[in-house]
């Protein structure tokens, strides 16, 4: 059977499980609605944590990142799995005891202010959107690739299928159906890792394989550093950036993570605090196996790309290549004009290739802007994971899995986003702040309407993305860990910090991040484009700089708290409390 | 003991836990991984060096253990103080 039909066959299927679940979970009231009842098992909510937090950047992105990056790729490795450990040392144990629906619910009743719960509001949709951005763009990319259906087709199916289990189930759906997805997606990430592991390494465990010897009995990191040494790359166990930029990105990234709204608000899920400890623990494994087998994968995807078709000729270079070359993530330019393919240092295209209709004397697609450098090859990231089993000549339905599992990693993320901005509508504004006298039955409708002008907006983002979201997807976690991540640490361990503090904190925090965002990242349309890295601060990267608007944000809470006066007793009295683990009681949203 | 120096006992040491702890994390990762990821790759551990290793492998092996370690001495610690449910 053709990869085609073994797609259709594995996504029908897949998709059919998380329709059927969604009807039975059903939410009957805004507390299913919200967080499930509050009564999933730790078990289950670690796996839909994990399926929550590993999105389409985790699934399709990250190992093709790695594997251009080498040793800079670990500051996704580090910052996305250690961030958890803060999660579940600092944050979620405590949160779950103060027991309320979302993150600006904690953030407004802890700093007793409005103010201070709308600044938390607005942060938790500007993170929720940018990344739920990202989330439909990676549906529309596996649908167009695999079953060769439009674009804007493909994010229209994602939409409704997302639709219809978060609407009608809210986090109780989400969360069972998510559930389903961490299997489908972890099936179908290890299965072709194990593969090529024993194809390349004779070791069926990529995290051994990665380690281990290829053929001729050189280790493969050694083999791999001399290609690159040998091609001009730099070695890839050592990486590019200065010391200092890899240790602020890790940083924000942890930071970030633990700042997540979607991720946070999976916590109220539980029963009680030590199950929310407990689930943390969980969900960092689920989370581990792919995040440690990534990297393997990183590594055997980039040493096949560069065996297989460096100093190869065109006319006999495999399938695989020609179709994604036909899709526009890859292009060559024959600038020697002999026939084969030059993979060197150097940008091969400047920017992204832009074709012309043409096609060249060895039937390669005409680019009309290469570059002078001698590198003729460029390859988009984002396509390793999804060509690597393509690439290492895998069975179809392997293959066909790895679309299964894509879809299942974007649509499980976009579901969790998608209920945080709904629940921050539909709660922290409407119910807290515009109509506090509003029906339960009014409640949840707001926030079913919530989630549908939510879905639509992110479907368009999806059709028509916007240069600047990849961009933004990044720094979405600068933003949350100089925001989020200082107000909601000093909330549970100073008693001291008082809302002048904390607002003036996140106020400062978010409002530095953007600024040093649009001065040296994205720019601004019209007005300025962005600086150099030359004038960068202090050799910061716009994606570290998240750390150091978050210690800015921590010295201006603590100065002006201690400036200011005291919280009133009855807040000091709450975080006692959420100080001791018993009596958590239910999540409740009053 | 009264309920409130109970209450200030047990988040003594739970901090000195979560210290011991935060200390492990942040040397596994920022240490071994970045900071001294160049003077650890002289050291191979089978194909991998080091400090690479440490990087992109071993600080999530460490990240696992650890939150399962806290997992199984703030049982113990809840049980101990009366917390416990």
């Amino acid at each position: 059977m053709s990869v085609q039909v073994w797609t259709w066959i594995l996504v029908g299927i897949t998709f059919a499980l998380y329709f059927g679940i969604a009807i039975w979970a059903r939410a009957g009231s805004t507390k299913d609605f919200y967080v499930a009842g509050g009564g999933v098992s730790p078990l289950a909510n670690g796996m839909a944590t994990a399926a929550d937090w590993m999105s389409a950047a985790s699934f399709i992105s990250m190992a093709g990142l790695i594997s251009f990056m080498g040793y800079d790729g670990s500051v996704f490795l580090m910052g996305w799995t250690g961030g958890y450990v803060l999660l579940a040392l600092l944050l979620a144990p405590y949160l779950r005891k103060f027991g309320k629906f979302t993150v600006p619910d904690f953030i407004g009743d802890r700093y007793y202010s409005n103010t201070a719960r709308t600044v938390a509001v607005f942060c938790a949709l500007i993170v929720s959107f940018t990344y739920v951005a990202g989330q439909m763009r990676g549906v529309g990319i596996v649908f167009s690739q695999f079953l060769q259906v439009d674009i804007t087709f493909g994010v229209i199916i994602g939409m409704t299928v997302v639709l219809v289990f978060a609407f009608l189930g809210g986090m109780k759906g989400i969360t069972y159906t998510q559930v389903a997805q961490y299997c489908v997606l972890i099936f179908a990430f290890m299965v072709p890792a194990f593969f090529i592991s024993m194809q390349m390494t004779g070791n069926l465990i990529p995290q051994l394989g990665m380690g281990g010897k290829v053929e001729g009995g050189v280790y493969l990191l050694d083999k791999l550093d001399a290609l690159h040494t040998e091609l001009g790359f730099s070695e890839y166990t050592s990486g590019t950036k200065s010391t200092w930029d890899v240790f602020a990105i890790t940083m924000a990234l942890m930071a970030g993570t633990a700042g997540l709204p979607h991720v946070i608000v999976r916590f109220f899920t539980v029963p009680k605090v030590k199950d929310a400890r407990k689930s943390a623990g969980l969900a960092l494994l689920f989370i581990a196996i792919l995040y440690t087998t990534a990297p393997a994968v990183s590594v055997f995807a980039r040493t096949n790309l560069i065996e297989t078709v460096n100093d190869a000729e065109y006319s006999g270079i495999p399938e695989w290549f020609k179709n994604w070359e036909n899709t526009g993530l890859i292009a060559w330019a024959d600038k020697n004009n002999d026939g084969k393919i030059q993979y060197v240092k150097g940008d091969a295209v400047v920017g992204k290739p832009i074709y012309t209709e043409e096609r060249g004397v060895n039937g390669e697609r005409i680019v009309a802007n290469p570059t002078a450098d001698a590198n003729e090859l460029y390859v988009d990231r984002d396509i390793m994971v999804l060509a690597n089993p393509e690439i290492a000549n895998l069975p179809n339905w392997v293959i066909a899995l790895v679309a299964a599992g894509g879809l299942a990693a974007a649509l499980s993320t976009a579901a969790g986003l998608l209920l945080v901005i709904s629940t921050s509508v539909s709660h922290d504004l409407i119910k807290k702040q515009l109509k506090p006298d509003i029906s339960e039955k009014g409640e949840l409708m707001a926030a079913r309407i919530a989630i549908l002008v939510a879905i639509i907006i992110a479907g368009l983002f999806g059709i028509y993305p916007p240069g600047f979201v990849a961009a933004v997807v990044a720094l979405a976690f600068g933003l949350g860990a100089a925001s989020f991540f200082p107000a909601i640490l000093l909330g549970i361990f100073d008693k001291r910090m008082n809302k002048e503090g904390a607002i003036a904190g996140m106020v400062v925090g978010i409002s530095l991040m953007l600024f040093y965002m649009i001065r040296y990242k994205t720019g601004l349309i019209g007005v300025m484009d962005p600086l150099p890295a030359e004038d960068w601060w202090f050799g910061t990267s716009p994606e570290g700089f998240g750390t150091i608007a978050m210690g800015v944000n921590l010295i201006v809470s603590l100065v002006i708290s201690r400036l200011t006066p005291a919280p009133p007793i009855n807040v000091q009295e709450i975080v006692e409390n959420i100080r001791i683990p018993s009596g958590a009681g239910e999540a409740s949203g009053h | 003991m009264s309920e409130s120096k109970n209450a200030k006992a047990y988040w003594k040491e739970n901090l000195t836990y979560l210290l011991v702890l935060l200390v492990i994390w942040f040397v596994s990762s920022f240490g071994a991984g970045i900071l001294f990821k160049d003077a650890l790759n002289e050291f191979k551990l089978g194909g991998f060096k080091l400090g690479f290793w440490f990087a992109q492998q071993g600080s999530i092996y460490v990240f696992v253990i650890l939150v399962f370690v806290y997992v199984r001495i703030m049982n113990k610690l809840d049980k101990k103080y009366g917390y416990d449910e």
